[in-house]
């Protein structure tokens, strides 16, 4: 199978000393040799949160790629130790929420038996590395980022310096200009291209992330050779460890250092810090780059002819499929190719979720139109990569028997929200039911497609794991007084032209919160110009114009 | 009394930790504090005793590396194990500075840190009284696959792992 890094003898040992490991990890703690406090970050770092009501387990996708097999082997564990379901999170991985701590060893066995494990999906280490869902696949891709993924993964296992960091450290990778792994809010990120010379380099970013203070990443580096990729990182990661702060769990992220010390300062000692490091090493030998590389070299395409008569014609026969088509594909470099989104968003749903059942469709479905691979996106989507034009009538008929084929990508009920106040320990307010009330709002498809592009984003408090500051529209949860309040944003980015979304008014109600988007949505239609989206409007007038329809020409 | 291990096995410990009220430095091998390397250096550079010395985790490797020749201990403190400076510390000491004398830790440390331990450069651990010594000895081997250069390692098995149990 191509598209998929194959795990050898040695990965497989790797992992299942792993799960022997967490396996005595539990009993040391059950046997109190262990304290919570030592054992909380040993259960992180293998994916073990305890929340509300239970433990969820957050199982690793690395850089967003499954294979069919994985797929049924998550709805297994879904069925049986999960009451049916999983959900995608923003971070390309899949989360259980209800799962026992005694099952979990078990649980890690299952996965290593499939090449998967939980490792580094929490914690104050080096997290699981995220892409883009096209890779491989886009037309504008100058460097296919999953080789880089499967590099950093590595890099990264285990790592023996970088696992008591002063706080999580999120790693971004894409290689395309046309940015759809929301780099800027990323500890670090990377953007791989072709140097001057045509070989590998890499644009080097730091210091992005949500959370209480939001920023944007800021480019470090413009041209780091394929190379020395190791070893700049190295140097990053060995300055964060030393120099980030620990004295306050909310200033620990590299951010708050690249923005205490100021870049170009950080940018010395990084540098220096890499010029010391930089020999043999730390390279990246050109071979071993090569033979990864082999494990995602293009899927065996057939030679299709650039237009498909019959993709032509289920278009004009069937609008419901046509509008699927404008929403959920995307363009492929292979000729009579497409990429197909498939949101976990259907109208009234829980924004990322999936039935048991709807994996195990979606894993046979993946065998059958899309060479056996299927990958979460951070927008809490599925991808099949590589469909044939002439097979997507048959796909979105499958789809659209389990419930699969809700033609939104993109649009305004594509909505991204972390579990919130129904799942998580941190959290201030409900997000899942304010998604759902939304999605039932907008659940005229005709009208979505017409409202156009516009990503709602929502997080349950002020840890943003619904990435809020970067939607079109943003939606946060805080309590006020024991009173759930939602502060909205507009105008937020998560592309390559990023930007924070500005922060509309006054915090309202939750059974205000829909009307309020909607306000904002008729407004907007009221005021664009042709081929604008939404925040392509709130850029052109300013986010005053849409406070006074929201709050009144007072406010 | 803290348990001295080398290579997950109990050593006898020569040294002697000096506290910084102590006035008096004994004969024989005596580890100070930085600080007091700091006040005191002009005295104790004279001595003949092997002499080392002892970093909190603010302390970090360019504080002493100009008088590294004179030392032939470095003592590491975790304050707490999740307080990972010192893992740069350790490594910065072999690979930055050259050092080659012993690298101590102590303090708040736990058996699954050892292995991360021994492959930035420390070459021994004190674990509090009463540590199950077992899990230390078997932190060693429960994981014998690495997927990145370690102070010691040279050359990767294939791809960036190689085998690291003893």
């Amino acid at each position: 199978m191509s598209g998929l890094y194959r795990y050898d003898e040695l990965d497989r040992r790797f992992l299942a000393e792993r799960v022997e490991q967490f396996r005595r990890q539990v009993e040391r703690r059950l046997a109190g040799e262990l304290t919570e406090e030592e054992f909380r970050p040993l259960r992180l770092m293998n994916g073990l949160y305890l929340q509300l009501h239970a433990y969820m387990l957050r199982i690793a996708v690395p850089y967003g790629v499954l294979s069919s097999a994985q797929m049924r082997a998550l709805a297994a564990i879904g069925r049986r130790h999960d009451r049916g379901y999983g959900h995608f999170t923003t971070r390309q991985n899949l989360q259980f929420n209800w799962i026992k701590l005694v099952d979990v060893p078990e649980i890690l066995g299952a996965l290593a038996a499939v090449d998967m494990h939980a490792i580094q999906t929490s914690g104050n280490c080096i997290r699981n590395v995220t892409t883009d869902q096209f890779a491989g696949a886009a037309p504008d891709e100058a460097v296919d980022p999953r080789v880089y993924g499967e590099i950093l993964r590595q890099w990264s296992t285990l790592h023996p310096e970088f696992t008591f960091l002063p706080r999580k450290f999120k790693i971004a990778i894409t290689g395309s200009p046309h940015d759809r792994a929301a780099l800027a809010i990323h500890d670090v990120a990377l953007r791989a291209k072709a140097g001057a010379d045509g070989a590998v380099c890499f644009e080097v970013y730091v210091g992005g992330g949500l959370g209480r203070s939001p920023f944007l990443a800021k480019l470090l580096n413009d041209q780091v050779a394929e190379q020395d990729i190791i070893a700049y990182l190295e140097a990053v990661l060995r300055i964060y460890n030393q120099y980030g702060r620990r004295d306050n769990i909310y200033k620990a992220r590299i951010k708050i250092l690249v923005h205490e010390v100021g870049v170009d300062k950080l940018r010395e000692q990084i540098e220096a810090e890499f010029d010391r490091i930089r020999g043999p090493k730390f390279r990246l030998d050109p071979e071993i780059v090569e033979t990864i590389r082999a494990h995602f070299a293009p899927p065996p395409f057939d030679t299709l002819p650039a237009e498909s008569v019959a993709f032509e014609q289920a278009r004009t026969a069937d609008p419901e499929f046509a509008r699927w088509c404008r929403s959920n594909l995307a363009p492929h470099r292979q000729t009579g190719y497409a990429g197909v989104t498939i949101t976990l968003k259907p109208t009234g749903g829980i924004p990322g979720d999936i039935t048991s059942e709807q994996m195990e469709a979606v894993a046979d479905l993946a065998d059958r139109f899309s060479f056996g691979e299927v990958r979460p996106s951070h927008e809490q989507n599925l991808i099949f990569a590589h469909v044939r034009k002439n097979d997507l009538h048959a796909l979105w008929i499958e789809l659209r028997r389990h419930d699969l084929a809700t033609a939104n990508a993109g649009l305004i009920g594509d909505i991204i929200a972390c579990p919130g106040l129904d799942y998580c320990a941190l959290a201030n307010a409900r997000s899942i039911p304010l998604a759902q009330q939304i999605s039932e709002r907008f659940a005229d498809l005709d009208r979505q497609h017409d409202i156009g592009e516009l990503k709602i984003k929502m997080s349950g408090c002020i840890n943003a794991c619904g990435h809020h500051h970067v939607g079109h529209i943003g939606i946060l949860g805080v309590d006020k007084q024991g009173v759930e309040n939602y502060q909205i944003t507009i105008g937020g980015d998560a592309t390559e032209t990023a930007a924070l979304g500005q922060v509309l008014g006054p915090a309202v109600k939750y059974d205000e919160v829909t009307d309020t988007v909607e306000k904002l949505v008729e407004f907007y239609l009221e005021q664009r110009r042709a081929g604008e989206r939404f925040i392509d409007t709130v850029a052109r007038i300013g986010v005053r114009p849409f406070k006074e329809r929201v709050y009144g020409s007072a406010a | 009394m803290a348990v001295l291990l080398k290579n997950g096995q109990p050593i006898p410990d020569s040294w002697i930790a000096l506290d910084d009220t102590e006035a008096a430095v004994p004969d024989g091998p005596v580890i100070i504090s930085l600080e007091r390397w700091t006040r005191d250096r002009a005295a104790l550079a004279g001595r003949n005793a092997p002499l080392g010395i002892r970093l909190k985790s603010h302390q970090l490797a360019p504080a002493i590396a100009a008088d590294l020749g004179r030392f032939e201990l470095v003592m590491l403190e975790f304050p707490k194990f999740r307080d990972g400076r010192h893992f740069s510390t350790a490594r910065e000491l072999r690979e930055r500075y050259r050092y080659t004398g012993e690298i101590r830790a102590t303090g708040h440390v736990i058996p699954d840190q050892y292995l991360f331990m021994t492959r930035v450069g420390f070459s021994s651990v004190e674990v509090p009284d009463g540590a199950n010594l077992e899990s230390w000895r078997l932190a060693l081997n429960e994981v014998s696959v690495a997927y990145q250069a370690g102070v010691l390692d040279d050359s990767p098995l294939a791809g960036l792992r190689r085998k690291v149990a003893l």
